[in-house]
């Protein structure tokens, strides 16, 4: 019975992986990253505008990703160059692409989604889903084997030692929100190819749900995505609906378990030292 | 001679201070206002729509009649609470992103009472009102007892503690208190007796249709009171000290856990009120997903309003006139009302970013 409900995981995980990847880069640069579902949303919105035009879900993609990494250029702007307080930014950027994707909603034809892999033993999926656990080990060597990743995450842990190694604290949070912004809306690519259309602040959530389980995963991606799997396990168990379990409840459940991880009730949660700070 | 000479400095000084004012205190604001007036005209041109049409219309469907403008005020009521839920937040140095789990545990309590108990208008308005404003405390009290005790950061706490309130609302709502025979999400009617009077009915210059309800007064009253309390109060002065100098409020004797346990459950309590607006004085029941991001337009209503709450008054009436105007734009002039929403989150980024460019030419 638990393997039937692995596929919907699969799916309900992948799109949240993404959007976790992205704000793991974020918030280990030192940017407080709440965007992250209006990257999604606007990412997802790329995909469907890209996909009809062009008649390509490839294009769809790279549109999908463009559009990310421009409202990630958003966010950092503000937040870096500007200074302006990263929380209310983030929200901002949200209530921006639910505006925006609202305003000039694409007309309600179907698109393609994104090609499908067809693997023994396991079935046929979307690439992205076949993706994510490669990004997901090669993301975590990137992050904690090279000497790139120790300087991003430099800047979200100490800006002295970075200072001390003469690189500019900004370079990297810059990359670091860019980043997120780029993995945010190839999730959201992922939302749009599997329903095929785009409707009004589809994404419902996921941006938060995906920033939950970064610090449920403790800001690490093999942790994260691991949190992603559980969360896409909670929606696929409330989907199923098979149980006498009100299915709310099994709604709220990651948002429960993200406040007792955060509290430190359980393991501990330890986010980047400098997260949010800005030197003046 | 030497009079003359202070008192042309005097006089220097005050025109400085009053220059401050404007290009500081109202300048971002009424700049990025305009700003969004502008923008808006140059997207109705490209889009081969006469800009002058828009702004008549704007003009038109808020100012034409008192019905119009009561509708303005209607739309602004519940944002005068969110606001000020956020403003004494940040006062503190707090962000509570939860009004809107606040302010929904709060109608739901609200409608609870009203529903379940028959009692005399006088007694029932107040116990809903405290019910609502107890369960908006409490549940914004957590993410503030989580924050003192263990550290863990409000805004992700808030946040997940939102997306818990709707789930629970959701659940009461369909498997719990459900109209009976009903296909809607909704609960049964709340007694008569708890029903705000529309000030219609105190005013009769205002149309026997229009919305407007005492709630608004409440607002009103409650932007007055918050007012007070942070300026002249004691309490005022811990919070505002706590979030302008936490080290000088720890070093003057002030326990900093305490007041942010507190501050959170103010700010809840407030956010919790903006939930009364619509189930006692506009709904009569309480309907699952009625606001439409109310907690979230209160970041915005405070940030606008510079976290004073006269500010917010003004605010919130400037946001309750953009979400009536919106509707009319919609149906006369066919542009989505997620314009509006958009101008929106680019408004506040500008005022964020002005803010955080100034405090760091400072």
């Amino acid at each position: 019975m638990i393997f039937e409900l692995i596929p919907t995981t699969l799916r309900m995980a992948t799109p949240l992986g993404f959007a976790a990847l992205g704000g793991i880069y974020s918030e280990r640069s030192g940017v407080i990253n709440l965007a992250l579902e209006g990257m999604m949303l606007i990412g997802a919105f790329g995909y469907v505008i890209g996909t009809q035009i062009s008649g390509s879900t490839w294009i769809g993609l790279l549109v999908g990703m463009s559009f990310g990494f421009l409202f990630a250029l958003l966010h950092a702007v503000a937040t870096i160059t500007f200074r302006a307080e990263q929380i209310v930014t983030g929200i901002a950027i949200n209530i921006l692409a639910l505006g925006i994707t609202e305003f000039l909603v694409p007309t309600p034809e179907q698109v393609g989604g994104l090609p499908q892999w067809q693997l023994p033993f396991i079935g046929s999926y979307s690439f992205l889903i076949y993706l994510l656990p490669v990004l997901m080990v090669v993301n975590h060597i990137l992050l904690f084997k090279t000497p790139w990743g120790l300087r991003l995450r430099a800047a979200g842990e100490s800006t002295e030692a970075l200072a001390a190694m003469s690189l500019r604290r900004a370079k990297w949070q810059y990359l670091g929100v860019l980043l997120s912004g780029v993995f945010a809306a190839v999730g959201g690519c992922f939302l749009a190819s599997e329903v095929h259309y785009f409707t009004k602040g589809m994404t419902a959530g996921r941006g938060y749900l995906a920033l939950a389980a970064v610090i449920f995963g403790n800001w690490r991606p093999v942790s994260g995505i691991s949190a992603c799997c559980l969360f896409g396990f909670a929606t696929a168990l409330e989907l199923a609906n098979r149980w006498d379990i009100p299915v709310q409840l099994l709604n709220s459940l990651p948002y429960i378990l993200t406040m007792v991880v955060l509290a430190g009730f359980v393991g501990r949660s330890r986010p980047p030292a400098s997260l949010g700070k800005m030197e003046s | 001679m030497n009079i003359q000479k202070a008192l042309a400095s005097l006089l220097q000084d005050r025109t400085s201070q009053v220059k401050n004012l404007f290009v500081n205190y109202f300048g971002p604001p009424l700049l990025a206002l305009s700003g969004f007036f502008l923008l808006c005209g140059i997207i109705l041109q490209m889009r081969g729509q006469s800009p002058l049409e828009f702004y008549s219309i704007i003009f038109v469907s808020a100012f034409s009649s008192l019905d119009d403008f009561g509708y303005v005020l209607f739309n602004a009521t519940p944002l005068i609470f969110t606001g000020l839920a956020v403003a004494i937040a940040y006062k503190s140095g707090l962000f509570n992103i939860g009004c809107e789990g606040q302010l929904y545990v709060g109608a739901f309590a609200a409608a609870w009472i009203g529903i379940h108990l028959n009692l005399p208008g006088f007694l029932l308005i107040p116990l809903c009102m405290g019910s609502a404003v107890l369960a908006g405390a409490v549940w914004s009290a957590i993410p503030g007892f989580l924050k003192a005790r263990y550290g863990a950061h409000e805004v992700i706490n808030t946040i997940m503690m939102n997306f818990v309130a709707f789930a629970l609302m959701n659940y009461l709502v369909t498997s719990v208190y459900q109209e009976p025979d009903q296909m809607i999400p909704q609960t049964s009617q709340i007694y008569e007796a708890a029903r705000l009077p529309r000030l219609a009915s105190l005013f009769p210059i205002l149309p026997p249709s229009n919305p407007l309800n005492l709630s608004f007064l409440f607002a009103c009253g409650c932007a007055i009171c918050c007012y007070i309390f942070l300026t002249y109060t004691r309490w005022g002065y811990e919070l505002r000290l706590l979030g302008n100098a936490p080290d000088v409020a720890a070093y003057g004797g002030i326990n900093p856990q305490a007041v942010i346990v507190w501050v959170m459950a103010l700010s809840g309590a407030v956010a919790g009120l903006a939930g009364v607006t619509e189930v006692l004085g506009y709904r009569y029941r309480f309907l699952d997903n009625f606001s439409s991001g109310w907690g979230f337009t209160g970041i915005a209503v405070a940030l606008l309003g510079r976290n004073n709450p006269f500010g917010i008054l003004m605010a919130a009436v400037l946001f309750g006139l953009l979400n009536k105007v919106a509707l009319d734009i919609e149906i006369l002039l066919e542009i989505r009302r997620g314009l509006f929403l958009a101008g929106q989150g680019v408004l506040i980024i500008w005022l964020v970013c002005t803010e955080g460019f100034s405090r760091r030419k400072n």
